[in-house]
């Protein structure tokens, strides 16, 4: 099964790539927008068809590798 | 005494293992590399630098590929048993990503890959003190996108460099590198390799790595 998981930066956490973007949108006259947060997706496929096994698998490889919780925070959508 | 036996840990990626290498030994070492498949360290090693460049592309986050190599679980060893480790720029943030040092380092605040010579204030060095006494002024260049550091919120860290002036990153209260809690593991942003010789601009790197150098004999003779 498919699992994705989001990767982000925690609030609080300056996201310079969001704010460009922000400033970006707003030049262009989008003045409605006033803040941007980016992110990364992560689609893992796994080889078990227990779901709950795959989450949790995906929320172990978080920890460890796809996220660096100094700074970072995940979620594991379907 | 011996000159300090030195390793340089070259990954996919590194760019200034050589530079670091020819650093140390201009500054009196015996360095070697030190592949990232070598699960073993040589014997009789004193001290290893982890050199800048893009180790694993700098993929998912700077420094998180490298960590998991198999030289790594070596250099943890290492480095949990006293010996120095020096990392600079990426070395900085793999030392980081492997939880040798405390915090992180993210994209510069202005977006902008910065390749310029910066001043730092030494504060507290660790064990890396031989020629490094609080308040000396380095001079030395920064060449990185993801160098603003981020400290771990749980963590204070012990701050070895400040950027003299304002960072050029957004560091965190201008922090330019910092040191673990035993004082042994250093890692900064600025290149001492860099600054090795009055030609390339100043050669207040050396100052560095030989004060990197002296703890490393420091640390055999404890043996």
């Amino acid at each position: 099964m498919k699992l994705r998981v989001l990767v982000s930066l925690k609030p609080g956490v300056l996201d310079a790539q969001g704010r460009a973007i922000e400033h970006a949108l707003r030049d262009l006259g989008y003045t409605q927008v006033s803040g941007v947060r980016t992110g990364k997706l992560i689609v893992l496929d796994l080889d078990t068809p227990d779901p709950e096994k795959a989450r949790a698998l995906a929320a172990e490889a978080c920890e460890k590798l796809l996220a660096n919780p100094v700074i970072e925070q995940y979620e594991i959508l379907s | 005494m011996s000159a300090a036996r030195v390793g340089v840990l070259v990954f996919p990626g590194s760019l200034d293992d050589r530079d670091m290498l020819r650093g140390l030994e201009l500054c009196g070492a015996e360095a070697q590399f030190l592949w990232h498949k070598d699960a073993r360290l040589p014997e009789s090693l004193d001290g290893i630098g982890v050199p800048g460049g893009f180790s694993y592309g700098d993929y998912l986050r700077c420094g998180a590929m490298a960590r998991f190599s198999p030289v790594m679980r070596a250099v943890l060893e290492f480095a949990q048993s006293g010996k120095p480790v020096l990392g600079v720029c990426n070395g900085f943030q793999i030392l980081c990503e492997a939880g040798l040092l405390p915090g992180v380092l993210v994209r510069n605040r202005d977006l902008k890959y910065v390749c310029q010579d910066v001043r730092v204030a030494v504060e507290d060095p660790g064990k890396f003190r031989a020629e490094l006494p609080a308040g000396r002024g380095l001079v030395m260049p920064v060449k990185h996108g993801e160098g603003a550091y981020v400290p771990d919120p749980d963590h204070k860290p012990r701050v070895a460099f400040r950027y003299v002036g304002g960072s050029p990153n957004g560091s965190t209260d201008d922090i330019a590198g910092v040191a673990n809690a035993a004082g042994n593991v250093v890692g900064l942003m600025p290149h001492p390799e860099h600054a090795t010789d009055p030609l390339l601009g100043s050669s207040d790197g050396g100052a560095l790595l030989r004060s990197f150098l002296a703890a490393c004999v420091a640390a055999r003779t404890r043996r």
